[in-house]
């Protein structure tokens, strides 16, 4: 049983990565949202299963506030800012996807050496898996940050980045739910501001590309 | 301006009170601070603004080089607690020699960046004009020794026992200091520009005593030590006095006038005959002459220079007399300088309007005057009770004292050995007493009594004019073309009108500190250099942050991985 509780938390995590470098690699926002929000399946279900497998009801709260907000609402709303910015056929110019796609291995491989190194020996092999997979979760939404142009994709960049946050809260044992919730409340406050930024920046310049807003900048040099 | 003074002279007593690194410097910049903050009191003129910031970065500066001494020497401690930054704790664990030869360098640094040793001298001539009169006089008088208070502070008492080659770079430094910062002083003609160089030249004088002093003691000879420690304090106690006795007097010059360029004061004496009196002896006490308190303790360094021969090491046998060299063209060419000061400023005929109106200084300003020169005179004709009063200081920091001098009889100090010297003030006082009425007497009796006012200086020179008076530009003149060419560039320029023309000809000197060519110049261009590389980074776009960010966290990951 012990093994396979394992196995399960194990498969969900490394799920998450493999979804991570999904996202990397699509270039039509409405691809990226769909993969996005099935990530977001993948956490609640990591959660949900850690809840269990630590026999911690709180967790199973902290499983239902991703189901609700990051599979729901954020995709959804993702979905209808796209179309109505009328960007949801366009084709993002990604920084050239196979050097990413290599450097997002390299960030795995990174990931998992440092943590087992630094974690040796101090928790159990279930949190050391999670806490490696959380990491790469992080790294690779850190990556789609900045080799993404359009601002949307850079949202579902941090979004991503969040969950990696949540599954390393949810390894970690004896995370207060209260910590939790004002997490996920918070993440919904930053996609609030940050998308009606990128309105603001759609009516300012016509693009929500967020280097259009370089020419804007004064006092270069 | 009000409220920083005392937080000035808080900050001063701090230091000196100061029984830990912590306290020290933070009493140390407390100071920086409040007297920045007096430099820049009339902050209405671009001048002094320049002045202050000049002062605030060289003040930065020593503070940083300071702070990174009592890091040494706190380090190899136990461990890192405020326990480990007490003086205490650092005397009982004395750092390797490595660390001791560096924490002499900070110290260097730091504390002669406050004092104002070439090359770090440059704040000195700006800061000191730009103050009111009586902060510069504690600004020289007093915190410069406080500088040197720290030096000795952390040299001799915190980084143990001096090596053979200690005193080397402080004789080094301090030599040239002096003859440098008199020469600064002989081309000035702004009064307290001239002031604040001198001081220069004194801390040159005060430092070749410490230098001195841990040459003999690192070489086995305590006792002379002992003798080159009291008179570089003593010489502190001396340059206290008569500097703020002189900063005193310019400040009751430029009150009464409203002037402090040379070219526009003169006759003063006759405006303010106590004022002139007052400084006449501050004066002759930092031309270090006899029977003032200038001359004991330049007297003093110089037994102690003398005594070199009998040194161990060759290099410090041939680098002391070189010193002592350099130290007798200093005197020398400090008696010129205040020669050319007070005798542009107070003899001769006044040169402006506002000069020959002015008036004595008020009784608060005079009786101050008056107290400081008295105790100039005081402790140059009783040097034996400073002496021994010195030694309190000096028998911890070497080991041994100088033999008691406040009892011997004719109140005569014999530093070393009666057969080698003595120097009697009182004597010598008593004789210059005796031959100056005698010598007034038979003027008197001999010549006429009349008083008789006649032209002056009026050997073919058909104008009456004051401006063909002797100048302090004129007076310096010989001096700048013999040490001014090489070491300050000087030039002199004559601009004459073609034929006809009746405009003026004119003589322009122009001269630069080569401190500013060659160190801060240079210095700043990289700065700004860098700075304008560095600029770069402030305009990028949201990605390129982005991707700082992550770049530096993947940076420590791979750090991470590597080293655990």
């Amino acid at each position: 049983m012990g093994n396979l509780v394992f196995d399960i938390a194990h498969l969900l995590a490394g799920l998450q990565v493999l979804v991570s470098f999904l996202l990397l690699y699509q270039d039509r926002l409405g691809a990226l949202i769909r993969v996005f929000a099935l990530q977001a399946v993948l956490l609640a279900l990591s959660v949900a299963w850690q809840a269990y497998a630590q026999d911690a009801p709180h967790l199973y709260v902290t499983a239902a506030i991703a189901l609700i907000f990051k599979v729901l609402i954020i995709p959804v709303a993702l979905d209808r800012m796209v179309v109505r910015l009328g960007i949801h056929r366009q084709v993002e110019t990604v920084v050239s996807v196979g050097p990413t796609m290599l450097a997002g291995i390299g960030l795995v491989g990174l990931s998992l050496v440092v943590m087992l190194r630094v974690t040796a020996g101090e928790a159990d092999a279930l949190a050391r898996e999670d806490l490696a997979f959380a990491l790469s979760v992080v790294l690779l939404g850190l990556l789609m940050m900045i080799t993404r142009r359009n601002a949307v994709s850079q949202i579902i960049g941090f979004m991503s980045l969040e969950n990696g946050l949540i599954l390393a809260a949810a390894g970690a044992r004896g995370m207060p739910l209260v910590v939790e919730i004002s997490v996920a409340f918070s993440v919904l406050i930053a996609f609030i501001v940050i998308g009606s930024f990128v309105f603001r920046i759609r009516e300012r310049f016509d693009t929500v590309d967020v280097d259009a807003l370089e020419r804007f900048r004064g006092g270069r040099g | 301006m009000l409220p920083f003074y005392p937080a000035f002279l808080a900050g001063m007593m701090l230091v000196v009170l100061a029984d830990d690194a912590f306290t020290f410097l933070f009493g140390w910049e407390f100071m920086s601070l409040a007297s920045f903050a007096l430099v820049v009191s009339h902050h209405g003129v671009a001048e002094n603004v320049r002045a202050g910031l000049v002062y605030l970065m060289m003040a930065a500066f020593g503070t940083l080089a300071l702070m990174l001494a009592f890091g040494l020497l706190a380090a190899g401690g136990e461990g890192v607690s405020l326990q480990a930054l007490s003086f205490s704790a650092m005397r009982a664990h004395g750092p390797t020699p490595l660390a001791a030869a560096v924490v002499l360098g900070l110290a260097l640094l730091g504390a002669g960046s406050k004092a104002g040793l070439v090359p770090l001298h440059v704040w000195l001539p700006l800061a000191h004009p730009a103050a009111p009169s009586h902060v510069s006089a504690l600004m020289s008088g007093v915190m410069t020794k406080v500088a040197v208070y720290g030096f000795i502070r952390i040299v001799f008492d915190l980084a143990g026992p001096p090596a053979w080659w200690w005193g080397v770079p402080v004789l080094l430094v301090a030599g040239p200091t002096a003859v440098a910062g008199v020469l600064y002083a002989l081309m000035q003609t702004d009064v307290k520009r001239v002031l604040a160089c001198s001081t220069i030249e004194n801390i040159g004088i005060i430092f070749v005593g410490l230098g001195l002093a841990l040459a003999f003691e690192a070489n086995g000879a305590p006792a002379v030590a002992a003798l080159a420690l009291t008179a570089a304090l003593f010489h502190v106690v001396n340059h206290a006095l008569f500097k703020s006795l002189l900063f005193f007097g310019a400040g009751a010059v430029l009150v009464a006038t409203g002037e402090k360029r040379m070219g526009m004061l003169g006759g003063l004496i006759h405006a303010m005959p106590q004022t002139a009196l007052a400084m006449l002896v501050g004066a002759a006490a930092i031309s270090a002459l006899p029977p003032l308190n200038g001359f004991v303790s330049e007297w003093l360094t110089f037994q102690a220079i003398l005594l070199s021969p009998d040194l161990p090491v060759w290099g410090l046998k041939m680098l002391i007399p070189a010193v002592g060299a350099l130290l007798a063209l200093a005197a020398a060419l400090a008696a010129a300088c205040f020669v050319r000061l007070y005798g542009i400023v107070f003899l001769g005929r006044p040169r402006s309007a506002a000069a020959s109106q002015a008036r004595e200084a008020d009784g608060f300003t005079r009786t101050a005057m008056a107290s400081l020169a008295v105790l100039c005179l005081a402790a140059g004709i009783l040097p034996g009770p400073v002496i021994d009063a010195l030694q309190g200081a000096v028998a911890p920091l070497v080991g041994v004292r100088m033999t008691g001098q406040g009892h011997l009889a004719w109140l005569s100090i014999i530093p070393v050995a009666e057969g080698r010297s003595s120097y009697n003030g009182f004597l010598v006082f008593v004789f210059i007493a005796l031959s100056a009425s005698l010598a007034a007497l038979a003027v008197h009796a001999f010549g006429s009594r009349a008083v008789r006012r006649a032209p002056a200086w009026d050997c073919g020179f058909p104008g009456d004019d004051p401006l063909a008076q002797y100048s302090a530009e004129s007076f310096a003149q010989p001096l700048r073309r013999v040490f001014g060419r090489s070491l300050f560039a000087a030039r002199e320029t004559v601009t004459m009108p073609p034929p006809g023309d009746m405009a003026p000809a004119r003589l322009s000197v122009s001269e630069r500190d080569p401190a500013w060519a060659f160190l801060f110049a240079p210095l700043g261009r990289a700065v700004s250099a860098l700075s304008g590389r560095a600029n770069a980074i402030a305009h990028l776009n949201i990605r390129n942050y982005l991707a700082l960010v992550f770049g530096a966290l993947v940076l420590l990951l791979v750090v991470l991985a590597l080293w655990a």
